[in-house]
This record gives C-alpha cells, sequence and structure tokens, in this order.
C-alpha cells in the first residue's frame, strides 16, 4: 500500500508570503481526525489549494522547517584523486585499480593537481573564500568497500569555506521567479569510496574498487532552505554550476552528484529541533518530494506528541516515504586524525607567487579566477538582456537539459524575432516534449525545422493558425522540412487580393443582419465574418487582413 | 569537546591547568572522559567503545592497564608550555605538497589484486554482509586489528 504524502503546504512549491524573504510557513489545514486516504492524499497530483482555503485548526501552530545539504560532486578528472587509476564510469569490476585504491602496504597518495584547481574553480564560482593552506585528514569506520579502513577528507581545514549559493524558486501565480540564496559551509576534497553488491541469497558482498579513490568535491550548505522545492533548486543551480565550470559532469543518474538532507521542523521563534538525516536522494525527480515528505512526517509526529530521533533514514522512491536505515551501534565516532603522508595544501596568488617557481607544482588562484567560463546566473542575464525575455523564461532555458542549445539554434537559423522564437520554444515546442515525456534530445523536430517554420510565420507566408498544424506534422513525421509539409498542405496564405475581396463582399451580402449590427454601432459583430472568412479560406488567410477589408467595405 | 584529566604527578613546571585543547583543533585523538591513573580509571563502556571503533581486542585486565599507562605517559605532553605557539599539524609542514598531473598510469591489475582475496566472485572480491562486527571476528583468523598485548 503506498503511503500518500501529506502536502499541507508545499505541494510542489513553496509559500513564499509577500515581503517575507524565507521561511515558508507550512500550516496544518486538516482537523485531527483526519485519516490517510482522504482528499489530501491525493494532493501530489491535485492543483495545490489556494492559501485563502488553508484556515489552521484552532490551536495548530505553524510550523517551519529547516533543510540543510551535503552534497557530493564527483570531479570530472582523467586519474583519482591520491592515484593514477582512470576515472570512468562503467568499467570492467576492479579494472580501474591501482595499488594504493586496493590500500596495499607501501602505497602513498600522490595528490592529482586537476582536482586541486576544480575544488578551487568551484569554490570561486560559489563565492567562498578559498583558504591558502588546507589540509587532509583520516575519517576512520570500517566498510568492506573502503579498503584502507579510512577515508581521506578535509575535516579541519578545508580548502573553500563560507560562500553562497544563489538559486531562483517560482512563486506566486502567475509564476515569477524568486532569488533565494543558500550558504555554503564550506567545500572539501575527498575521496569517493568502492562499491558494494548485495548478494542477499548467498549472504555475501561483491566489492568493485573502480570508483574507490575518485575525486570527490563534497558541498557542505548550511540549513537556509525551507522546502523541497527549495532544496531542488538549489541542487539544479549547483549542477548548472558545475556543468558550466567543468569541474563535474553532475549526472546524478551516474551517481556523479549524489544528494543528503538534514532536515529538522521547528516553531517559528524556537530553537530547531532534532534533525533526521536523509540519505539515498540520487535523483532530481524524488528529491523534493522526500524532502517534503519527511517535513511532513515529522510535523505530523511532533503534533501527534512524538518525538523525532536523530537517526539516518533513507528514500524509498517506490513507497514514497523515508524509512529509517539499518541502525549503526550507536553514534559514528570517525576518530579523526591528520593524513601523515601529506602535507599541508599551499594554494598561492598572484601576489603571494613565489619567484621561479615551477608553474606546474604551484596553482595560483588569480589566474584561475581570471579563466573561469561563464556561469549559469551570467548566462541567464544575458539572456534577459538580448532577447527581452522575462527571467523566468531564462530559468526555464537553463533547467531543462539540453534546451538553451536548441533555443540558440533556431535563432541563428531562423529570421523571426527572439520574441517570436522564445514563445515558441518555450510554449509549443516544450509542451510538446513534456507531453510526451521527452527530452529535447529526443525530440522529432529539429532546430532548423522549427527555425524555417517561424521564417515562414514571420514572412507571412503563413498564418499563425496554419503554423500550429504545420508543426503538428513536423512532429509526427521527422524529416520533413516546414516548407514541404506547407506546399503539401497548400497552406500557404491566400496572395490573390482581389479573390478575398470577392470572398468577404460575398459574405457581407450574405449576413446583412451583421452589416446592421455593425452600422448600430458594434464594430465587434464583424468578428462573426472574420470567422466565417477563415473557415472558408481554409485557414489560409491573415486574419488580419480579412478584417481590414471587411472593415473597409463596412465603412463605404 | 571533553576535557582531559591532567595527571597530578608530572609537572615539573607546573601544572597545565587541565586544559586540553589549544588553537583550533584541540586534541580530539581522546575524545573521552579517559582518566590517567590515581584520578579516573577508564571504564567497560569505554573499552567496549573503542573495541568496536578499532576493531581491538583488549582481551585481558592486562591489556586495560597498559592501555591507562599509555594514556598516562601521552599526558605528560601537557607539562609544555604552548601558550602562544601555533599547533605543529603535520611534521611534513616544511615539505611541499607534490602536485602529479591529470594523467592516467596505473590500474589494469586485476589478476594480480584478485590474488590477494580468498574469495573471489568473477572479478570481484567477496566481503561479509554488512559491517564486521567482533562476534563474527572470534570464528576466524582477524584480518585487521590484533590481540592487545603490544599496546
Amino acid at each position: 500500500m503506498a503511503a500518500p504524502v501529506l502536502r499541507l503546504g508545499c505541494a510542489g512549491r513553496c509559500w513564499a508570503l509577500a515581503g517575507v524573504d524565507r521561511g515558508s510557513r507550512l500550516r496544518r489545514g486538516a482537523p485531527n481526525g483526519f485519516t490517510f486516504g482522504g482528499i489530501r492524499g491525493q494532493m501530489s497530483t491535485a492543483p495545490p489549494p489556494p492559501l485563502t482555503a488553508q484556515e489552521p485548526r484552532k490551536g495548530a501552530r505553524e510550523w517551519e522547517a529547516v533543510v540543510g545539504l551535503e552534497i557530493h560532486a564527483q570531479i570530472s578528472s582523467n586519474s583519482k584523486l591520491f592515484s593514477g587509476s582512470q576515472v570512468h564510469f562503467a568499467a570492467p569490476p576492479n579494472s580501474l585499480v591501482s595499488f594504493f585504491d586496493a590500500s596495499l602496504p607501501g602505497t602513498l597518495p600522490v595528490l592529482n593537481r586537476r582536482c586541486v584547481e576544480a575544488a578551487v574553480m568551484t569554490g570561486l564560482a560559489l563565492n567562498c573564500h578559498i583558504n591558502k593552506k588546507s589540509l587532509f585528514d583520516r575519517k576512520h569506520y570500517f566498510y568492506a568497500d573502503l579498503p584502507a579502513g579510512y577515508q581521506i577528507t578535509q575535516q579541519r581545514l578545508p580548502i573553500a569555506v563560507s560562500g553562497r549559493l544563489t538559486y531562483g524558486v517560482g512563486v506566486g501565480t502567475p509564476r515569477r521567479v524568486a532569488v533565494r540564496t543558500a550558504r555554503v559551509k564550506q567545500i572539501q576534497l575527498e575521496q569517493d569510496s568502492g562499491k558494494s553488491l548485495h548478494d542477499d541469497a548467498r549472504a555475501q558482498t561483491l566489492i568493485d574498487l573502480n570508483r574507490a579513490g575518485v575525486g570527490l568535491l563534497e558541498v557542505v550548505m548550511e540549513p537556509d532552505m525551507t522546502c523541497g522545492e527549495e532544496a531542488a533548486m538549489a541542487v539544479r543551480e549547483l549542477q548548472l554550476i558545475l556543468q558550466a565550470l567543468g569541474t563535474s559532469q553532475a549526472n546524478m543518474a551516474e551517481g556523479q552528484l549524489r544528494v543528503d538532507a538534514n532536515i529538522s521542523v521547528h516553531h517559528p521563534g524556537e530553537p530547531f529541533g532534532v534533525r533526521t538525516e536523509v540519505k539515498n536522494l540520487n535523483s532530481a525527480k524524488f528529491l523534493a518530494k522526500a524532502i517534503d515528505y519527511e517535513i511532513q512526517r515529522q510535523i505530523k509526529e511532533l503534533e501527534n506528541g512524538g518525538e523525532i530521533l536523530n537517526e539516518t533514514r533513507s528514500f524509498d522512491s517506490r513507497l514514497g516515504c523515508t524509512v529509517p536505515m539499518r541502525d549503526k551501534e550507536g553514534k559514528q565516532d570517525y576518530r579523526f586524525m591528520p593524513e601523515p603522508n601529506l602535507p599541508p595544501l599551499v594554494l598561492y596568488d598572484s601576489a603571494s607567487l613565489p619567484a621561479g617557481a615551477d608553474v606546474q607544482q604551484v596553482i595560483n588562484i588569480d589566474c584561475i579566477r581570471e579563466g573561469l567560463p561563464e556561469l549559469p546566473s551570467v548566462t541567464r542575464d544575458k539572456l534577459v538582456q538580448q532577447y527581452g525575455m522575462r527571467p523566468e523564461h531564462s530559468f526555464t532555458l537553463l533547467n531543462e537539459v539540453g534546451l538553451l542549445e536548441f533555443f540558440q539554434n533556431v535563432i541563428k537559423e531562423t529570421r523571426a524575432e527572439p520574441k517570436l522564437v522564445t514563445n515558441w520554444v518555450l510554449n509549443t515546442f516544450l509542451g510538446y516534449l513534456k507531453q510526451q515525456s521527452l527530452a529535447v534530445g529526443e525530440s522529432p523536430v529539429s532546430p532548423s525545422a522549427l527555425a524555417e517554420l517561424l521564417t515562414l510565420l514571420d514572412t507571412k507566408v503563413i498564418s499563425s493558425a496554419a503554423a500550429k498544424q504545420v508543426f503538428e506534422d513536423l512532429w509526427s513525421s521527422p524529416g520533413k522540412t516546414a516548407a514541404q509539409v506547407v506546399s503539401e498542405q497548400r497552406l500557404e496564405l491566400m496572395e490573390d487580393q482581389a479573390a478575398l475581396e470577392q470572398l468577404c463582399q460575398a459574405l457581407l451580402e450574405g449576413h446583412p443582419q451583421v452589416v446592421t449590427d455593425v452600422k448600430k454601432g458594434n464594430p465587434r459583430a464583424v468578428n462573426k465574418l472574420i470567422g466565417l472568412a477563415r473557415k472558408a479560406t481554409l485557414n489560409r488567410a491573415d486574419p488580419t487582413v480579412i478584417k481590414k477589408i471587411l472593415e473597409e467595405k463596412l465603412a463605404t | 569537546m571533553e576535557k582531559f584529566e591532567l595527571l597530578h604527578n608530572v609537572n615539573e613546571n607546573g601544572p597545565r591547568g587541565g586544559k586540553c585543547g589549544h588553537g583550533s583543533g584541540g586534541c580530539w585523538l581522546f575524545t573521552c572522559k579517559i582518566g590517567p591513573q590515581g584520578s579516573r580509571p577508564i571504564t567497560v563502556e569505554v573499552i567496549e567503545h573503542l573495541e568496536r571503533l578499532a576493531l581491538v581486542d583488549f582481551g585481558s585486565r592486562k591489556a586495560v592497564a597498559q592501555l591507562e599507562k599509555a594514556i598516562a605517559f601521552a599526558n605528560r605532553l601537557h607539562a609544555v608550555h604552548t601558550d602562544g605557539v601555533e599547533p605543529m599539524e603535520s611534521v611534513l609542514e616544511d615539505r611541499c605538497l607534490y602536485l602529479r598531473s591529470d594523467d592516467v598510469k596505473e590500474g589494469n591489475c586485476v589478476e594480480k589484486l584478485l590474488q590477494n582475496f580468498h574469495r573471489v566472485v568473477e572479478e570481484y572480491f567477496v566481503a561479509l554482509p554488512g559491517n564486521i562486527s567482533l562476534a563474527k571476528l572470534e570464528d576466524k583468523e582477524p584480518s585487521q586489528g590484533h590481540k592487545g598485548s603490544n599496546l
């Protein structure tokens, strides 16, 4: 039996009260005797209720939720963080493992320069302070996929601290973009562990160390988010940033980006409540869902007089709920100690760079800063300025994988105005994709085809209604060009002015009542004739031209 | 951060006042309320905790006494005045951390690696399911940890 999700507030978006920057209020709008399976249980598919319909039950107090994220991003590099074995997804088991990765005695860690650069780039993009000196530590725990018995990480003094991530959430109707900021506590370099495959039937675990030792960037965020959607948008923005920088491909499906959430609830004005950690949030789709579920679970538990345990939970996507993970024996004590085999990591800037230093052996923060590629927020601002689109549009263009490239290709090839292109790409094109659950890359309509169609529309070869028809045809028969469809179905706008005038004259003569109405002072009566004319011409006449001809005739 | 009890009888230069932790790191090596000999004894809970963490079998009362002596020995560090001195993070602090260029130079030695494991399935190593617990270790030769006689 699926556990329904009680969506009392967020329902996929935040209730950002006007003028309040943070802190969405989650009201409990249902009376106490509410059972599962009631109306609310379907809310994840029903439209969100308007604010006014949710009156808090007498005596029920408001709740605020806080969500903090720990995000692990696999660094995009050729070799691993401390060894020269290859970083590659889906290779034969244990083929990308060096003696160091297998933790054989006598091996030592050797730091990969590219990983340090990736960490500095990411830190700069997130407005962090880069620590010119950072340290490596060992975090000890026993698990079969961690052959050394410890993970090399940066607990004491990480490479970057005190940054911020700016992202957007959709608020209100019509949806507008509101800007939010979440503080980045620190970014640290650490090793990934291997993979364990559990064979319960034979009570054994199979270990593949291909992933062991791959460089990770752990981005620790302060609990500045208040609901699942904010967390999801923040993660998406971080994904875009990492991809723009090239520091990580940040593909959640391939495990290159993993998110753990720390969630707690409290009454406004009171201290934060006990938090739980939710792990196994490995898909963008379930991220918001899982966090919202956990928030609701905690609220319900506390309102029923229970208490929240400081535990680790996992999200079961099938059931749509969080479940406690196998409980560890008491609290983990990682016995952090300095990594004795690695000196401190020292970074320089142009001012502190020692003269005559080996270029290969020093990292200059200023150089890296100058070489940073364009970040998503800048790309969005440029779109707004260059094409006059609304900020919401720029967010959508970047958030859909491949959509921006599609859009830019259409712009390149078409003569139509950017506003028209924006409208068609974000409404018609995206609408078709969503309806059939397709990614941009799977679209049957190529950018060239759409570009051509829009040029035809812009140069008034076809009408707007005809253009929609053509698009429909292009979608179902990929490979055809817009021009082909237009000529096959003879959708061109009528060029014969005389024939059109004749038609309009005939209509006027056939509908004297309309003529009288218009002359009496109701100009809108002519719309009926316009409609008839359009039908008669099978949508091949420009409505504005029809209107003009009719009005001219009526004036005489 | 738990405070570390200072030995009462070690202080040529006067006690440092029992404060553990200088600078930002603090001494997080010993975070339990372990007392050196003479003040609080090391409790059974602490021993069990350490045994679980380190997979070390303390075995006997003698081993525990060894541990207490070791802690007492380490405590003598507090006799040194370190006011205003930055802690040494690493004995390598004057060395340069060598940066390797991002080239693939290792790996591809499955056969050699598999020779290190008793049980192998195709090219995977085989491990017991879940965490290694002390109970299971009693059944076989411990591959990690050691009988705690040489602390």
